[in-house]
């Protein structure tokens, strides 16, 4: 209920897009590690997905981004919250059920090695999902060719007896493309779909993705640390860090003006062609910096599994983090319609933005306000 | 087209050799080539590929997948095996501990195993795969150590936890084991068990790969600053060239077993000559500045068991025209650059020459060159 007022009070930038698709309400996933311990993957998410428009998850590895996604794929079950398809509540009992999810909403995996079959060939992954989801009278031959030219690996006839071996890295996670088209779904879910593929044909691929959304209105969603290419590819980006969504909004915004301190960290480390040199030559600055904050050591080495405070889970790699930061953590505020930050100390961290928006009642907490 | 300007640079330029060797170059890679020995006939990984390293430098390797730029310097350290064959070249090292320049390819087992690591070591890319899963990191630290360097128990103990200080891990790591260990403290292993012995050159096969962004840049930094600090020199291979444009001294671009283009990191990023080059630059979304338009690159590498004449890069190149199948694969200065050291394979592309219409491209899809998610 509290995440509707949120819905309704945050905007998301890819709303525009086209009608809401499939709604992640508060969504959290716990795993049991040892006997006593659990490990909060995922914890209070929620975003909605629009067909038609991109959302990219942004996160580091291990920051519960593919839980999320395979939580929306019906892969693992909810701990708590729910999930919507169409504005009505995904409930998955049996196989039926399951097949019916599936055939609306689909997931391409990251590496394309070890995601096809290597004893079968390219007709065969794209057969049995065609056969599955598209009804017995369906010409099958007729929609793989299909299928294979939308993705465009033609001649189609050349690659239908290839076996994954066969192929390059590209042309392989076109077949996974294909086969998560065969069973023409309304939402796509992409596990970082180009980071295996070489940097010259990474653009290639988000490009026929794009093209590929904008031909069959797919709702995506675009998982990925590589936060330049979801400035491109995305129309909002939620940043994801230790199971929590601690920033989100429109992607130009964020890539260009990030607020929280993990997002600025994220923009900061990412190699920047226009910057040349900035941060690794300049290193003597870079460590004297560091010295002088009193952290000595890497930000980087302190892993968000050890960070398991009742704080902001952030606190531990945080220039700003004070007192507040280890015992309470902070919701996410509204900084503007379409953005919000998960941070105690937006007005240290990013002033320009706190002080741009005045009017929208700085810093709504936007959960605890609907929780009463 | 008429994009090639009437000048040949190759007749006018005097310096017969741009890569004459310097007095400070440690490693000296000439007309390296390395084949792959199939059924179906020689695949040619590495093509007559020459690359001078000097002391304290950083050479960056750029080039897709395939483009044999680990061939080459596996091949230059002796570490390939069957099928793999090395047809032609020499491989010279000069460093400080050896008295006389030798040539690694026509080494014995025993003189072999006295330069690799102590002199030239590796940091591969797969942490994961490259540490043994059942040794703890302080023996296998004291593994490398006992191996190359005469060094009692005790001093190789204080040295092991020295190391670790050195790449920025705890000493309470010591006993740990691989799996206990996040991707980015492993890398770091790897490259504290590089260093052990105090090579001369650091051959360093795409060591961030696996790693997200944030540890990435932290790896490379301290990598910068051990370079700084121990003065060796690095051959840095990776298919990112966004990452070479921060790290390295020296870019050279790999294509089809074969370096189509050299020169320092700020010439490459502002005025590269090569059309692959070009297309490489334009193949990453930026973070900052205005969102420009991105091409990639269409098409994919020649078949290298029968490679086509001439210009390995002709099929997927804008600018190709029916001489480049005849063009004779040579680096030659490029005309229009004041540094003497940035040489290009393609004589008829210079920096300024403006891009070929769209269209020309070859497969290149109207709608997918522009900008994605406008």
């Amino acid at each position: 209920m509290s995440e509707q007022t949120q819905a309704q009070t945050l905007t998301s930038a890819a709303a525009a897009s086209g009608p809401l698709a499939m709604e992640a309400i508060s969504v959290s996933k716990d795993f049991r590690i040892g006997r006593h311990q659990t490990l909060h993957a995922v914890r209070d998410v929620s975003f909605n997905l629009y067909r038609g428009g991109v959302v990219a998850l942004v996160g580091e590895s291990g920051s519960g981004k593919s839980t999320a996604a395979r939580l929306l794929a019906g892969q693992e079950s909810l701990t708590s919250g729910a999930i919507q398809l169409g504005g009505k509540p995904v409930r998955v009992t049996g196989r039926g059920d399951f097949r019916h999810y599936k055939s609306q909403v689909q997931m391409v995996f990251q590496d394309p090695f070890s995601s096809l079959n290597p004893v079968h060939t390219v007709r065969y992954h794209l057969e049995r999902p065609v056969k599955l989801h598209q009804g017995k009278d369906v010409n099958v031959d007729a929609e793989v060719i299909a299928l294979m030219e939308q993705v465009r690996l033609t001649p189609a006839k050349h690659f239908l007896s290839k076996y994954p071996h066969e192929l390059s890295g590209g042309q392989r996670q076109r077949v996974s493309f294909a086969r998560a088209l065969a069973a023409r779904p309304s939402v796509l879910l992409a596990d970082e779909p180009v980071s295996m593929l070489d940097v010259s044909i990474r653009l290639e691929m988000l490009a026929l993705l794009d093209d590929l959304r904008r031909r069959f209105k797919l709702a995506m969603l675009y998982i990925t640390h590589d936060i330049a290419s979801a400035r491109y590819f995305a129309d909002e980006v939620l940043v994801m860090y230790a199971g929590e969504i601690v920033e989100r909004g429109p992607a130009e915004e964020v890539t260009q003006h990030p607020a929280h301190p993990y997002t600025q960290l994220l923009v900061a480390s990412a190699p920047d062609p226009d910057n040349l040199g900035s941060t690794l030559r300049r290193k003597t600055h870079r460590s004297s910096a560091r010295d002088t904050s009193g952290r000595e050591g890497s930000v980087a080495a302190q892993r968000p599994g050890s960070a398991a405070t009742a704080g902001c889970p952030f606190s531990p790699r945080c220039p700003f983090a004070d007192d507040r930061c280890y015992a309470e953590d902070p919701a996410l505020l509204q900084i503007s319609a379409t953005r919000g930050a998960a941070c105690w100390h937006l007005d240290v961290a990013a002033p320009e933005l706190v002080a741009s928006g005045p009017d929208h009642g700085r810093n709504t907490p936007i959960r605890n306000e609907s929780a009463n | 087209m008429s994009a090639h300007p009437d000048q040949a640079p190759a007749a006018a330029s005097p310096i017969a050799d741009p890569m004459a060797a310097r007095p400070d170059t440690v490693l000296e890679i000439r007309d390296l080539s390395v084949v792959y020995r199939t059924p179906g006939g020689d695949v040619r990984a590495v093509d007559k590929v020459n690359i001078d390293l000097a002391a304290g430098e950083v050479i960056g390797l750029a080039g897709e997948s395939g483009s044999g730029k680990s061939t080459l310097v596996y091949g230059a350290s002796r570490l390939l095996r069957a099928p793999a064959l090395i047809t032609s070249g020499s491989v010279r090292y000069a460093g400080r501990r050896v008295t006389e320049p030798v040539d690694v390819l026509t080494m014995k087992a025993d003189e072999l195993r006295r330069l690799r690591w102590r002199e030239i070591a590796i940091v591969f890319q797969s942490a994961m795969n490259a540490l043994n899963p059942v040794l703890n990191v302080r023996d296998q630290l004291l593994d490398v150590m006992h191996a190359h360097l005469r060094i009692s128990r005790d001093e190789a103990r204080e040295k092991a936890a020295s190391l670790l200080d050195l790449v920025g891990i705890p000493r309470t790591r010591l006993r740990s084991y691989p799996h206990e260990l996040s991707g980015g403290m492993r890398q770091r292993v790897m490259i504290a068990m590089a260093l052990a012995t105090d090579p001369e050159v650091v051959i360093m096969d795409e060591p961030t790969t696996a790693l997200d962004v944030v540890v990435q840049r932290d790896i490379l930094a301290q990598i910068v600053e051990l370079k700084e600090r121990l003065g060796f020199s690095i051959l840095f291979i990776t298919h990112d060239l966004s990452l070479l444009l921060e790290l390295a001294d020296r870019i050279a671009v790999m294509y089809a077993g074969q370096l189509l283009e050299i020169g320092t990191a700020e010439e490459i990023q502002h005025e590269p000559s090569h059309p692959y080059t070009r297309g490489l630059l334009n193949s990453f979304p930026s973070l900052h500045g205005p969102r420009r338009e991105l091409a990639g690159i269409p098409g994919s590498p020649p078949d290298l068991r029968n490679p086509p004449p001439g210009c390995p890069f002709l099929p997927r190149c804008g600018f190709g025209t029916a001489a480049c199948r005849e063009v004779d694969m040579q680096l030659l200065p490029v005309t229009s650059s004041k540094d003497p050291s940035h040489v290009t394979a393609c004589p008829f592309v210079l920096p300024e020459t403006p891009a070929p219409p769209g269209p020309a491209r070859p497969q290149a899809q109207p709608e997918t060159a522009g900008e994605l998610g406008a």
